[in-house]
C-alpha cells in the first residue's frame, strides 16, 4: 500500500531539492513499525517531512528541518490550505494530496 | 476533518490562519483584509496625496512584487490618482540580480508601470562583481548597502519622483529593531520603526507593509500566483541579520504576536535629548552633493577607496587615516555625478488621500 503525492517547493526551498520545484513521490501509506505489522498508523505530514529529508533532499538539511519539524519561516500548505488549519505535522496524508513548502526566508 | 468556515464571511472554507489575529479565513476575505489593512496603514499615516508620483523600489523579490501589485490594486480601487513607477537597482551581480531584473521586467508588463533600472556600473563605475573581485566577500555588503541607498534616491530623482516606497514588512522591521538594540544604535532604533522617513530635504521613503506579516505576504503572492524571484544573494549574506531573523522566527513560532510586539517596543523607546544631541547634523557632500553627516558622503568615501586601491578606507578609521596620509584625492579621480533633488512634482491638492472609498 502506498500513497502518491504531489510535492511543490517554492521561495528558494527548491534549491535544496535538485533545484526542481515540482516532484511526484510515492510513499508508504502506513508508518513502518519495528514491532510487526499490527498497529501501524497511517502516515502523517511529519512522516512525509522526514521522508523528504531522507529521499529527496540534496543539501543543507538544517535549512529544511529544525526540532523535528520544518524550520520556522517555512510555510506549508495541504491542498492549498495553511497546514496550521489541518493539524500541522499530525495531518493524515491521503492519496493524491498536494503538499507545498515555501520558504519565507529569502530576500524581498 | 470537516472543513472550517471563514471567521469573517462564515460562508467559504477557511484556507489560512492569520498570524496577527489567529482568525481562520477564506481566500477572498484574506485578499480583502490584507489589502484593506495596507490601505488603512497608508491613509492613517497620510502617506500620499492625489497626483503624487511614487517610485516602488522593486527587486523582483516577494515583498516588492506584492507591494507593486497591492499599490496598483489600491490606486485603482480607491481612485487615489497616484502615478506609480517601478525603480530597480542593478548592483551588477551575475546570476543573481540579472535574473531578478527579468522578473521586474515582467512585472512592468503585468502591472503596466514604467520601469527605471539604474546600475552601479553607470553611477559608480563599479559592479558588485568587480568590487568583490577586488575586496573579497568580507565587507562587500557595506558597499552594496551604501551604494544601493544612494542609487535609489538618484533613480527617484531621474524619474522626478520625491517619494519611494519599499517592501519592508513587519518581520524586517522587527529584525531591525532587535539588531539596533543589540548594537546600541540609538539613532537608528528611533528611525527604524517610522513608517515614513525624510531628512532635511531628502526624498521620502515609506513602508506601506510596516504592519504586514511576511507569512501573509508570501501567502498573498502564492494565492494570487504572483511572479517573483527568490534566490539568496550569491555574495556573503548579512550574517548578523540572519541570526536576528532566525531568532525572530523562533519567537513567532512560539507566539505569533511577537513581531508586532517588538515593533511596538521599538516605537515605545524614548531617546533622551542629550543622547540625540550627540548625533551629527546633516550636510551636503562636498564632492557629489548627496546628503551626508560628514564632508564626504559614505558612497564617495567608499568609491575613493576603491579607485585608489585602498578599499578599506571607507570601512575603518585607521584605513581612512592611511588613505589621507597618502595625500589628497587625485584630480582625475572618478566621482559620482552631482546629486539634484527632484523639483516637487505634486501639483494636486495637499490633503492626504482619505479613508473613504468613492461611492
Amino acid at each position: 500500500m502506498s500513497l502518491s503525492l504531489k510535492i511543490e517547493f517554492g521561495g528558494g526551498l527548491e534549491l535544496l531539492f535538485s533545484n526542481q520545484r515540482s516532484h511526484k513521490v510515492t510513499i508508504p501509506s502506513r508508518m513502518p513499525s519495528g514491532q510487526g505489522s499490527e498497529n501501524e498508523r497511517p502516515v502523517d505530514l511529519k512522516y512525509l517531512i522526514f521522508w523528504l529529508k531522507d529521499n529527496l533532499l540534496k543539501e543543507r538539511v538544517e535549512l529544511f528541518i529544525e526540532n523535528e519539524t520544518v524550520r520556522p519561516g517555512i510555510l506549508v500548505l495541504v491542498n492549498d490550505t495553511d497546514w496550521e488549519l489541518e493539524g500541522e505535522g499530525e495531518y493524515q496524508l491521503q492519496d493524491g494530496d498536494e503538499i507545498v513548502f515555501i520558504s519565507t526566508l529569502h530576500g524581498g | 476533518m470537516a472543513p472550517r468556515l471563514c471567521a469573517l464571511c462564515d460562508n467559504a472554507r477557511a484556507i489560512l490562519k492569520r498570524p496577527k489575529t489567529g482568525q481562520q479565513i477564506c481566500k477572498e476575505c484574506f485578499f480583502y483584509v490584507f489589502e484593506t489593512e495596507v490601505h488603512n496603514t497608508i491613509t492613517q499615516a497620510g502617506l500620499f496625496h492625489p497626483g503624487d508620483r511614487i517610485a516602488i523600489g522593486a527587486s523582483g523579490g516577494k515583498d516588492s512584487t506584492v507591494l507593486a501589485h497591492v499599490m496598483k490594486t489600491l490606486n485603482d480601487r480607491y481612485d487615489c490618482g497616484l502615478e506609480l513607477f517601478l525603480l530597480s537597482i542593478d548592483e551588477g551581480i551575475t546570476g543573481y540580480r540579472d535574473d531578478s531584473l527579468e522578473t521586474v521586467k515582467r512585472n512592468q508588463q503585468q502591472y503596466d508601470m514604467p520601469l527605471k533600472i539604474l546600475s552601479y556600473d553607470e553611477l559608480y563605475g563599479w559592479t558588485m562583481d568587480r568590487i568583490v573581485s577586488q575586496i573579497g566577500k568580507k565587507n562587500n555588503c557595506t558597499f552594496c548597502g551604501v551604494f544601493r541607498r544612494q542609487a535609489l534616491d538618484r533613480g527617484a530623482s531621474m524619474l522626478h519622483v520625491d517619494h519611494i516606497v519599499t517592501g519592508h514588512n513587519a518581520d524586517d522591521i522587527a529584525e531591525t529593531v532587535l539588531m539596533n538594540i543589540m548594537r546600541g544604535d540609538i539613532a537608528r532604533l528611533g528611525r527604524c520603526t517610522l513608517i515614513c522617513t525624510q531628512g532635511e530635504d531628502t526624498i521620502k521613503r515609506s513602508k506601506p507593509f510596516k504592519y504586514a506579516y511576511e507569512k501573509e505576504i508570501v501567502m498573498y503572492a502564492y494565492f494570487k500566483k504572483l511572479d517573483y524571484f527568490s534566490t539568496e544573494c550569491i555574495y556573503s549574506p548579512d550574517a548578523y541579520r540572519g541570526h536576528a531573523r532566525v531568532f525572530l522566527k523562533d519567537l513567532e513560532a512560539a507566539r505569533p504576536s511577537a513581531i508586532i510586539d517588538i515593533i511596538h517596543s521599538g516605537e515605545a523607546f524614548e531617546v533622551k535629548n542629550e543622547v540625540k544631541a550627540t548625533q551629527k547634523a546633516q550636510q551636503t557632500c562636498k564632492r557629489c552633493g548627496y546628503m551626508s553627516s560628514n564632508e564626504l558622503c559614505k558612497a564617495c568615501t567608499l568609491l575613493e577607496g576603491l579607485e585608489r586601491g585602498m578599499a578599506n578606507a571607507g570601512i575603518t578609521d585607521r584605513a581612512r587615516k592611511k588613505l589621507d596620509a597618502e595625500g589628497p584625492a587625485p584630480e582625475n579621480l572618478r566621482t559620482i555625478p552631482m546629486f539634484h533633488l527632484p523639483s516637487s512634482s505634486s501639483t494636486g491638492p495637499s490633503t492626504p488621500i482619505s479613508l473613504e472609498a468613492p461611492a
